[in-house]
């Protein structure tokens, strides 16, 4: 097989930190090629120097034979390189073609690009309109979007950044056969993930980062997952068992909660009833975009709902915000950690006056004690193995992992009698993964109620007692999250009922 | 009293003058917001643009000249504000205040000694047959240059953001800095162009009013223009058609209220000059209260400071 | 090339040393300005910093100091708790004047009564005209989402009307001869602010201003509501996660600025002033801006910006005396001391990078 790409000991430091150190590897002409590696390996800045994003401090790259150097996207975008974000480049207020005529560098006219818009979207399964604004796109449909404005370019090499984090298991089906056809028509694709069992059934090679350097390839086929990870982890990995419990007395319940979102692209939450006993832990799965950002806001009370919508231990709290339902033991703990869990320019003792100031009476008539909430600080820090080199360090100065263990530390610090947490994990390294989702099992067995929204469908397997599915800001009926198969799970974020 | 000697066709034509300089500004802060700056410095660039104006015009004789003259040096003092916003990352709102009581100051430094003086005045369009029609003629062919400049710019602006590659490209930017920037877009360079625009059509906005409205040069003379200039855009919806009917109904409102003043009403004149800005915040509460559909209209990146990270 | 790479931490010395790297460029680039204008710079520079403080006509200047400082100190204190939050009230002019004719009018109306409750009723009148006409743009922010910078800036206009209004109306001298301009509160001890220690400057207003500023110290550092506005202003989202209520944040910094202006307005017009008159207002409410941000949104740096702004503009008497310059170059002076400042101001959270090539 001919090569299409090689990269020759790329290296790139950021203040602090090697973000790649010395990585060469070599991609086939149509070949899918993995790019495997945990949060922080140094995946992101590799990319970004092949889509001309970021310029190496050394080593060189060739493509398709010719010394390799996009000073711009636009250059590595003229050579045919083609690239698909994690987090997509996509403008909401803009409608798909819009969307699509800014990533490409002739665009023809609306009329022409919207007819090759359906042709390219018929012949790859990709059903979109056009004239949609972006904003009203499913997550799913906004990948489309990506995938359809690199197809129209004839890419060459097609870089695709963790593309099924937002898909549900019958689009992850979808995605593949597209990639597939593309492959067989001559396309490379480099395909960045940390889902194992996906590497395994699509792609033919796999070069594996940890700590910025190449650290093995393999072929994902010969591999077993737990090889796999243990490649990308670098240590034996030890999954937290969740000891069997008694479920006790129900805690927290919500009938028929319905919030009308006030993001104009947000989803409105409708009739959400579930019940959370102590030590029960709940988990709520779904692809993001369904509401679960407006669920987290409703239950941490940062919207008001009908006042009996919720009630926590038998008392009506849907009308309370969140300082009077943090003193009742509902506490919380939302998806993004800075600019909403934390504020990212205080300091970490600042950061736990935010949610524990009034509980745990850091002060008296609204006067700090600083002695006081330095020590709790600490006691955080120290139950939850926060690295840090101080508690006056700024939050955004933590790396993800350890800012999300002081995030939920701080919660289950006070003794939470519903602790709602969403995304525990997300872009959390291994390890802290590890640690967070013990914390969580160990705050459950102790009698806490605790829900956990994931659109983590292993984590939620691992964790949960019951199961459920936020779906078009639907929930399904929570079931016993022992007895339910991927399939269905597939069906229930498609927002059908299963019986 | 006597509301007799108040002539609807008078009106609607001092109406289009009295309008002129808010629309010039307005539309260039619309070109402004729609890159994802917010510049409150408006005022600053109006006056800015006046006495500059004012000074090339009168020492060269030729209001044309003026009208560059302002237009370049607002779009000068605009990339001060550029500069703070864009490559030093300072706060929008705070380096807009700034402009504003800078601009505001060296326009006075620099008017000191024109005060008094009659600038050349403008040759008005004067179409045979045209011009001369009853009613028609002196509200619609009768007027200065500037106003159907005004109105084209308008136009042209429209048909940028609508139709354009680079009109798409600026609004992209707006919405959403971040993917702009990761698609190979120059965010920076093309902020900075949109704030000079906008800097150069507030200063023919102000020059407007220092050559044409009023005529002549006194210090303050903007008197609050720039700032319902940036009321306007809100009230227009980032859309540009829309900011003539906000200029237009804005002139109207202070027409009718200088009207009222002349013939006497019995309310005392201060009262009546409150009139424009009570409006500017009638409309501006009116516009606003739809939260939703504010959010979906005004550009997504709007203030937001963009540093690449990379 | 330079570049500017974040700090993982804002650099606390660059928050104490760039006002000073502000004001020594400002002084570098009016002495520019100065020799353009076609006047020896050194001597414009030193007439705006030094004559007022220590030169020969001093002990007449230094009273002033005192008598412009207090009113910008006590409305930046109130605007700085605004602008920590996010929150953009710039019509203090306004508040400034309506807490002035509030005030008055509430004296006027017990005029010639010379009991002791005459000056209290005035001051708390006056504080909550200034309160209640920030309030304006808060409700409007609050129902309507109406923004408030732009309602705020509005109402100042509308509050130079309601002034001329008011002098040329109802509060208008009925002894005056037609003027327009109210009784004088100088000649009314019971409604006058005096000058405390003759050639002090030191009134009411300024022992308040000093009072306030401690106030304000305390509440910043130590108390949950300093915490909150801090919070409130770098991470919106993150204070409503904690609990502030966003629309309360609005109400409460509105209405504080809004009665500290008033308050100043209203201290004002019986002292230094002694009357309204169409002239009253002389842009407190705009530099006291300008004093928010030099002093860092920081009691005891808006305390300093305070006096060095009154500084100027006792210094810009002077060279419009003895340089015959007009007073809008000290307002020049004024607007580039911010843009300066701002533009330092990256040095606190960036540090510069120099490299060479691309």
């Amino acid at each position: 097989m001919s090569k299409l790409l090689r990269l020759n000991g790329l290296t790139k430091a950021y203040p602090g930190v090697i973000a790649n150190n010395a990585v060469s590897f070599d991609i086939g002409t149509g070949e899918i090629h993995a790019l495997l590696g945990e949060n922080g390996a140094g995946k992101s800045t590799l990319v970004k120097m092949i889509y001309g994003l970021v310029k190496p401090d050394s080593g060189e790259m060739e493509f398709a034979g010719q010394p390799f150097a996009p000073s711009e996207p636009r250059a590595a975008r003229q050579s045919g390189v083609a690239m698909v974000f994690q987090h997509f480049s996509l403008f909401e207020a803009l409608n798909v073609a819009e969307n699509i005529a800014l990533g490409m560098e002739n665009p023809p006219r609306s009329n022409i690009l919207s007819k090759q818009i359906r042709e390219v979207s018929a012949k790859y399964g990709l059903t979109i309109d056009p004239d949609r604004l972006v904003g009203d796109l499913s997550a799913g449909e906004r990948q489309r979007v990506e995938i359809i404005r690199c197809l129209l370019q004839d890419p060459k090499l097609l870089i695709m950044d963790e593309p099924t984090s937002v898909l549900t298991p019958q689009e992850v089906d979808t995605l593949f056969i597209t990639l597939r056809k593309l492959q067989a028509e001559g396309t490379s694709i480099l395909y960045i993930s940390h889902k194992l069992d996906e590497i395994r059934t699509l792609c033919e090679h796999a070069t594996v980062l940890r700590g910025g350097k190449v650290v093995g390839t393999c072929i994902p086929s010969q591999e077993t997952a737990k090889s796999l990870a243990e490649m990308m982890v670098g240590a034996k990995l030890q999954t937290p068992k969740k000891a069997a419990t008694e479920l006790g007395q129900p805690l927290l319940k919500l009938e028929n909660l319905s919030l009308q979102s006030k993001d104009p692209f947000g989803t409105s939450l409708r009739n959400i009833t579930f019940m959370l006993r102590a030590g029960e832990i709940l988990g709520i799965g779904g692809v993001a975009g369904n509401g679960q950002d407006e669920l987290m806001l409703a239950l941490s009370g940062e919207e008001l709902v009908d006042a009996n919508a919720i009630s926590l231990k038998g008392e009506f709290i849907g009308q309370l915000g969140p300082t009077p339902r943090r003193m009742r033991g509902l506490l919380a703990a939302p998806e993004e950690r800075l600019g909403h869990a934390a504020a990212p320019d205080m300091s970490l003792t600042e950061n736990s006056l935010l949610t524990a100031f009034y509980r745990q009476r850091l002060g008296r008539r609204g006067f700090v004690n600083k002695q006081a909430s330095e020590n709790f600080t600490k006691a955080i820090i120290q139950q939850f193995d926060v690295r840090t080199p101080g508690i006056t360090n700024t939050a955004k100065s933590l790396s993800g992992g350890n800012l999300q263990k002081f995030v939920v530390g701080r919660e289950i610090v006070q003794n939470p009698t519903v602790f709602v947490v969403n995304q525990p994990t997300w872009g959390v390294d291994a390890a802290a993964a590890a640690s967070i989702r013990q914390a969580l099992l160990e705050l459950a067995s102790n009698g806490a109620g605790v829900l956990v929204i994931s659109q983590d469908l292993d984590e939620l397997m691992e964790v949960s007692d019951n199961f459920a599915v936020l779906a078009e800001g639907r929930l399904s009926k929570p079931q016993n999250a022992k007895g339910v198969t991927v399939e269905e799970i597939g069906l229930m974020m498609g927002g059908s009922e299963i019986a | 009293m006597d509301f007799s000697s108040i002539s609807i066709v008078s009106l609607l034509a001092t109406l289009m003058v009295a309008a002129t300089p808010i629309l010039l500004a307005a539309i260039g802060e619309l070109v402004t917001e729609k890159s994802g700056v917010l510049n409150l410095g408006v005022e600053g660039m109006m006056i800015f643009g006046a006495i500059c104006g004012f000074i090339a015009a009168v020492e060269t004789g030729s209001p044309l000249i003026g009208f560059i003259a302002a237009a370049a040096g607002a779009a000068a003092l605009s990339l001060l504000f550029a500069i703070l916003t864009q490559y030093l990352l300072a706060n929008q709102v705070a380096s807009g205040l700034a402009l504003t009581l800078f601009g505001l100051g060296l326009a006075a430094l620099l008017g000191h000694k024109y005060t008094g003086i009659k600038p050349p005045s403008s040759p008005k369009l004067d179409l045979p047959i045209l011009s001369d029609l009853p009613v028609i003629g002196p509200i619609l062919f009768n007027h200065d240059y500037m106003i159907y400049f005004s109105i084209l710019l308008v136009a042209v602006v429209w048909y940028f953001l609508k139709f354009t590659r680079k009109g798409l490209v600026l609004r992209a930017v707006g919405e959403n800095h971040d993917a702009a920037h990761a698609l190979g877009y120059k965010v920076i360079r093309i902020r900075v162009l949109a704030i000079m625009f906008g800097g150069a059509c507030a200063g023919m906005g102000g020059a407007y009013l220092s050559l044409i409205r009023v005529p002549q040069w006194t210090e303050g003379m903007t008197a609050g223009a720039g700032w319902i200039a940036l009321a306007i855009v809100v009230f227009a919806s980032w859309k540009p058609w829309r900011i003539i009917l906000g200029a237009y109904l804005f002139g109207g409102v202070t027409i009718l209220q200088l009207n009222l003043q002349a013939v006497g009403v019995d309310i005392p004149v201060s009262y009546l000059s409150m009139a424009p800005y009570l409006v500017t915040i009638i409309v501006l509460v009116i516009m606003s209260a739809d939260r939703k559909r504010a959010s979906l209209n005004a550009p997504a990146s709007l203030g937001r400071i963009f540093h690449a990270s990379n | 090339m330079i570049r500017l790479e974040p700090r993982t931490e804002p650099s606390r010395a660059m928050i104490a040393l760039t006002p000073i790297l502000a004001v020594l460029a400002t002084m570098i680039a009016g002495g520019i300005l100065f020799s353009v204008l076609g006047k020896n710079p050194f001597e414009a520079i030193r007439m705006i910093f030094w004559d007022p403080v220590l030169g020969e006509h001093a002990f007449y200047y230094r009273g002033q100091i005192l008598v412009k400082a207090a009113p910008l100190i006590m409305i930046a204190l109130g605007l700085s708790f605004g602008f920590r939050a996010g929150i953009w009230n710039i019509g203090a002019e306004g508040q400034f004047i309506m807490g002035a004719v509030i005030g008055a009018a509430a004296g006027l109306a017990l005029y010639p009564s010379q009991s002791i409750f005459v000056y209290p009723i005035m001051l708390i009148a006056g504080t909550l005209g200034g309160m209640l006409w920030a309030l304006i743009p808060a409700y409007l922010k609050i129902k309507f989402n109406a923004n408030e910078i732009l309602v705020s800036l509005m109402l100042v206009y509308v509050a130079f009307n309601f002034l001329a209004g008011m002098v040329t109306g109802p509060l208008r001298d009925p002894d005056g001869f037609n003027f327009p301009e109210s009784r004088s509160f100088q000649q009314w001890d019971a409604a006058s602010n005096p000058e405390l220690i003759a050639g002090s400057g030191i009134h009411w207003g300024v022992l308040m201003t000093l009072g306030l500023v401690i106030v304000a110290y305390i509440v910043l550092t130590r108390h949950i509501f300093g915490f909150h506005i801090r919070l409130a202003g770098q991470s919106p989202r993150a204070a409503k996660f904690g609990g502030v209520n966003p629309n309360k944040m609005i109400a409460i910094c509105l209405g504080l600025s809004g009665a500290l202006a008033g308050m100043a307005g209203l201290y004002e017009v019986t002292g230094p002033a002694g009357k309204l008159t169409t002239t009253f207002p002389l842009g407190y409410g705009f530099t006291a801006i300008i004093v928010a941000f030099l002093g860092r949104l920081h009691p005891i740096g808006i305390l300093l910006a305070g006096l060095l702004l009154a500084v100027t503009y006792v210094g810009g008497d002077v060279i419009q005396a003895n340089l015959s310059l007009p007073k809008a170059s000290i307002q020049v002076f004024q607007g580039m001391l911010l843009f300066f400042l701002l533009a330092v101001d990256v040095l606190v959270h960036f540090r510069l990078r120099f490299k060479r090539g691309i």
